[in-house]
């Protein structure tokens, strides 16, 4: 079997800070608007993939797959979490997108999902942290944020990279959420206001780095060929690849290069027989100003090292070549870990369908999404085209 | 988070107190710390111990603000990267250097210090960390 899959519902909760939700209504939220966008009833849906990288450490709660079929109602529907750190909610669609293809099930409800403000902010800092290399990064004293700025200096020395361009991402990014409203963000900042902001981890601020959110997204999808039977704007999923790279920084081939977004991205491009220049519009994994900058460097959307100076010409505003976070990025839209890949997908539905509305991508037939665990040792790599 | 079985220090111990990797016998390639499967030769590598000489030099650098647990008392300090000279690199701490001493390139070699505590219960946690080779204070 080898069927072609199409997202026919999308559903997405406000990101930011819920004090008064609890992960498994977050969850529910998402996955209800999914199921109504989609117009399929429960019983259609055959299994459950969620995306979430530790509700173990924020909420005490494993088991998120019995969880989301209890409370969705959809026992006794197999239902399965997965987890590849930050990149879990992109793992996530990649599984269901895998699950449809192989001719098992027709239709596949994932759901990605991280409700962070329950822990205080010490611990929520360090079960970040626990991405990277507990025995040989962490233990050695490097904070999460201090491997993404050893990775910038190491850009800025290599390839001359600024610090006004690694803000203009940021800049970009804020400005992008003012026209999403269920961005967790929705103010414009400065590149001055970047710069003057406390240090984090030198050399980067405070406003490079995605803060903590909760959140959720879901989003339905199902055999190409039944799609036409829900909606009249199926999107399609061209390509989907994934691949692994060092868990710890220090050993990979090129500390400025993320390999496995090159190759993901690789086996995306080649599936949906598209090159870079054919992508309309994209959503990157920007936890870090300098992280969008070497996304579209291995993404190949421009040559290796002119990722800063292509941010500063407008390459990836709204408006030029290929508009990248127009949801505001993880920077802005928000960053609830596993729920975060989840959301590149909404985003880029929604451009694709024409319904961002302020922030719409003339256009748009072709999107992108990549979504890297931790420091870069997952990225998954999806390509969506416009029925 | 790593903090809560001292076994899991115990278990890394002879690797964090005496740089201790491996070496694939098969290409010649040094690990640091020691893995059991050579990536260049899979299962036509044949590994050894290694000791590396603990010389090297900054390969990026950053300066830690925010401490995760058990280095609060150290902030601000410098976190590297370390290429050794016999080819691995790896993430330490760099001690008696000023925040504005280093630089990509600098030379640095091993010194054997307490990291942090960890947990509630007191527990030092030693192992490596670098200093600058030239102007290094004494102890
Ligand atoms: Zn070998």
């Amino acid at each position: 079997m080898n069927q072609e899959v199409a997202v026919i519902g999308i559903g997405m909760t406000k990101i930011g800070e819920h004090w008064e939700t609890d992960l498994r209504d977050l969850m529910i939220e998402a996955g209800d608007l999914a199921l109504m966008d989609a117009n399929v009833d429960g019983e259609d849906i055959d299994a459950i993939f969620i995306g979430n990288m530790s509700a173990g450490l924020f909420i005490g709660q494993e088991h998120l797959g019995a969880l989301a079929a209890d409370y969705d109602a959809l026992t006794p529907k197999p239902s399965t979490r997965i987890e590849a750190a930050d990149a879990s909610g992109g793992a996530a669609i990649r599984m269901g997108y895998l699950a449809i293809k192989s001719g098992e099930f027709d239709i596949v409800l994932v759901n990605g999902v991280e409700k962070m403000s329950d822990l205080p902010v010490e611990e929520v800092i360090s079960a970040i942290g626990t991405s990277s290399d507990q025995s040989w990064e962490r233990n050695f004293g490097a904070t999460f944020a201090s491997l993404w700025a050893m990775i910038a200096r190491l850009h800025m020395h290599e390839y001359g990279t600024t610090r006004e361009q690694m803000a203009q991402v940021i800049v970009k990014n804020h400005k992008n959420a003012v026209q999403n409203p269920l961005a967790q963000f929705r103010f414009p900042v400065t590149i001055e206001g970047v710069l003057r902001t406390g240090m984090l981890a030198d050399p980067l601020t405070n406003l490079d780095g995605a803060a903590w959110a909760d959140g959720a997204a879901a989003v339905v999808l199902c055999r190409a060929d039944y799609a036409k039977k829900f909606t009249d704007t199926p999107v399609l999923i061209s390509g989907s690849g994934q691949a692994s790279d060092t868990i710890a920084i220090h050993d990979r081939r090129d500390i400025t290069t993320m390999d496995a977004v090159i190759k993901a991205s690789k086996i995306a491009y080649d599936q949906a027989k598209i090159t870079p220049e054919d992508v309309d519009v994209a959503e990157l994994h920007d936890s870090f100003s300098i992280a969008e900058i070497m996304a579209i460097e291995d993404l190949d959307f421009v040559p290796k090292g002119q990722g800063g100076p292509s941010v500063e010409d407008g390459l990836t505003k709204i408006g030029g070549k290929i508009p990248c976070n127009t949801s505001g990025g993880l920077k802005a839209r928000g960053h609830p870990l596993g729920a975060t890949g989840v959301a590149q997908v909404f985003e880029v539905v929604q451009q694709l369908r024409g319904e961002a509305n302020g922030r719409q991508v003339d256009g748009a037939t072709i999107g992108l999404t990549q979504s890297l665990g931790g420091t870069g040792g997952t990225a998954v790599v999806h390509i969506f085209k416009r029925r | 988070m790593s903090d809560r079985s001292v076994p899991l220090f115990w278990r890394k111990s002879k690797q964090m107190y005496n740089l201790i990797g491996s070496e694939c016998i098969t290409c010649g390639t040094r690990y640091f710390p020691g893995r059991r499967i050579c990536p260049q030769c899979r299962k036509e590598g044949q590994m050894h111990e290694f000791k590396f000489s603990g010389k090297g030099q900054v390969v990026t650098y950053s300066v830690v603000r925010d401490a995760p647990e058990g280095y609060e008392l150290e902030v601000p300090y410098i976190v590297a990267i370390v290429q050794l000279e016999e080819g691995p690199r790896l993430t330490t701490p760099i001690t008696y250097c000023d925040l504005d001493e280093i630089f990509i390139g600098m030379p640095v070699e091993a010194c054997f210090r307490k990291l942090r505590e960890a947990g509630d219960h007191g527990i030092i946690i030693y192992g490596y960390k670098f200093r600058p080779i030239k102007g290094a204070k004494p102890n």
